[in-house]
């Protein structure tokens, strides 16, 4: 039996690591979207106009308040009624890059409100426009400040892309499934796809963690412990860490 | 700026400003002016209104009513029942010509020593990088802050980050520079650093409002000091008047309270 398992690795890995690419085109397309999205919903839910902030703090709320498998199945059920047709790679696009979206969105308002007023008035006395500011005070500083939790949240996604399997998006789990069906060896195919998610995952959290030290100033840099990752919905509202005095 | 007539000039002009914060004005109509190369002390008790007066000639607060000029420019108006401001285009553009020099610093923290400084002569005014480094080398040397340029704004002492942010201020090649209280938040033994920058910068005919409790200060250095309180400048005149023949009851009562 043991024989016959290493024997499915390199019979079916080709296949899996095919799904697997789509696993990280999946994560990283949904997560560029999502960090544009983010920024600009943190933006316009700090600006004063009412109009524009009311409803984008519903869109977080409710975003927030239903599950992501739900909220994919929803959009692919849902786009074809009123007439848009989304291959199912960009249905698990749009659904996952909506959802970190708006989590993403609280970690950056919690980021920029954590930056001193006092800098942005200063700004403002030697005569910066709203704009420069943000552009070269406040976001420089509180991208920073949201580079941990962001990239515990990149890891996050990396795993819960898994659940675009549920859209019949050929990712890394489906294809373990389609393996599945036609070997009936769960436990083996199942242990490599667990393989192939933790080695992704295991150098994304390398990589942010070497973004991050990067990303300090040099006076500033310590042993940063690593990110721990969390899944998407379990992280509480305005999660941020701070790894800046 | 150096010509003989110009030390007669009013640079600000202040006429009935008022701010209210809600139902309550905290400022009720305070006529102020400051001549060109003359340093003005704003004096007065706590929530009298100073800070909120000094921070209206830069609209980082915007009044409620009232008019300031600014050199040739008028700021604001009133117009029968509206109260006009200039665009915020201008009101930057007013603000880039008066920093202001704040109690908590407020350097970008993010940014060396000389980026603070050269960060509105390149941005804000558009100047050859080059040049305003080499100004801002000059300036950051007068400050007695030339070797710690490279440092960040967390690698320097209270006295040492004020002096930045006056840097920063002296680096817009300011027609005025505001004070707001900027050696309340320092110890005690980095106090006396500072004032003699800011003296300097009177020696050198710089124009200052200068909002502080360092009343010894003040009588030396001031040429005008203004007493405010309850949001109106009750008082204004030389140190000496001011300081030594007070004549409405609130400022005598202020004074023998300071030095008591
Ligand atoms: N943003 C604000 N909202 C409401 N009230 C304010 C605001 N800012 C200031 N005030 C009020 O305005 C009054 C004047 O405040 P201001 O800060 O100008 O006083 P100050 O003379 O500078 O006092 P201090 O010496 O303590 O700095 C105070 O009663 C204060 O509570
Ligand atoms: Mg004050």
């Amino acid at each position: 039996m043991y024989d016959f398992f290493f024997v499915l690795i390199p019979r079916h890995m080709p296949y899996l690591l095919e799904g697997a690419l789509v696993t990280l085109e999946l994560s990283i397309t949904s997560m560029a979207f999502a960090l544009v999205l983010g920024i600009l919903v943190a933006l316009g839910r700090l600006s004063d106009r009412a109009l524009l902030a009311r409803p984008l703090d519903a869109y977080v709320e409710i975003w927030r308040d239903v599950p992501l498998v739900v909220q994919l199945l929803v959009i692919y059920f849902t786009l074809p009624q009123i007439g848009i047709r989304l291959p199912g790679f960009w249905a698990g696009v749009l659904g996952l890059s909506l959802n970190l979206g708006a989590y993403l969105s609280e970690v950056f308002r919690a980021a920029i409100t954590s930056i001193d007023d006092g800098q942005r008035e200063a700004g403002l006395s030697i005569g910066m426009s709203r704009t420069m500011i943000y552009s070269r005070v406040i976001l420089p500083q509180a991208l920073r400040i949201a580079l941990p939790t962001v990239g515990g949240y990149f890891i996050s996604l990396l795993k819960d892309s898994s659940l675009v399997s549920f859209i019949a998006v050929n990712e890394l789990l489906r294809h373990g499934t389609i393996v599945i069906s036609s070997t009936f060896r769960s436990m083996e195919i199942y242990l490599m796809v667990a393989m192939i998610y933790f080695v992704m995952s295991f150098t994304a959290s390398r990589l942010v963690a070497r973004l991050e030290f990067i990303l300090t100033p040099k006076h500033l840099r310590r042993n940063v412990p690593t990110v721990a990752p969390t899944p998407l919905d379990a992280l509480p509202a305005a999660h941020t860490s701070t790894s800046t005095p | 700026m150096s010509q003989p007539h110009s030390a007669q000039e009013d640079l600000i002009t202040v006429r009935q400003l008022r701010k209210a914060y809600g139902a309550t004005y905290v400022l009720k109509g305070v006529d102020l002016k400051v001549k060109r190369g003359e340093v003005s002390f704003i004096i007065g008790p706590s929530g009298g209104g100073k800070s909120t007066l000094l921070r209206c000639l830069n609209f980082l607060v915007k009044p409620s009513g009232g008019e300031i000029i600014f050199g040739d420019r008028r700021l604001c108006h009133e117009d029968g029942n509206t109260f006009h401001v200039v665009p915020e285009r201008e009101l930057r553009d007013a603000r880039s010509r008066m920093p202001m020099v704040f109690q908590h610093f407020n350097l970008f923290n993010h940014r060396t020593v000389l980026e603070n400084v050269i960060e509105g002569p390149t941005r804000v005014q558009k100047r050859n990088k080059e040049e305003a480094i080499a100004e801002a080398r000059v300036i950051l040397d007068k400050v007695g802050l030339l070797e710690r340029q490279d440092f960040y704004p967390d690698q320097l002492s209270g006295g040492q980050k004020q002096r930045v942010a006056i840097a920063r201020a002296m680096a817009m090649r300011p027609q005025l520079i505001l004070f707001d209280e900027p050696t309340s938040a320092l110890d005690p033994e980095l106090v006396s650093g500072i004032l003699d920058t800011i003296r300097q910068l009177a020696v050198e005919g710089m124009t200052m409002v200068v909002v502080s409790h360092e009343m010894k200060f003040a009588r030396r250095l001031a040429d005008r000091v203004h007493f405010v309180a309850e949001g109106i400048v009750v008082e204004s005149g030389t140190p000496e008047r001011v300081f030594d023949a007070p004549e409405s009851d609130r400022l005598k009562g202020f004074i023998s309270s300071i030095l008591h």
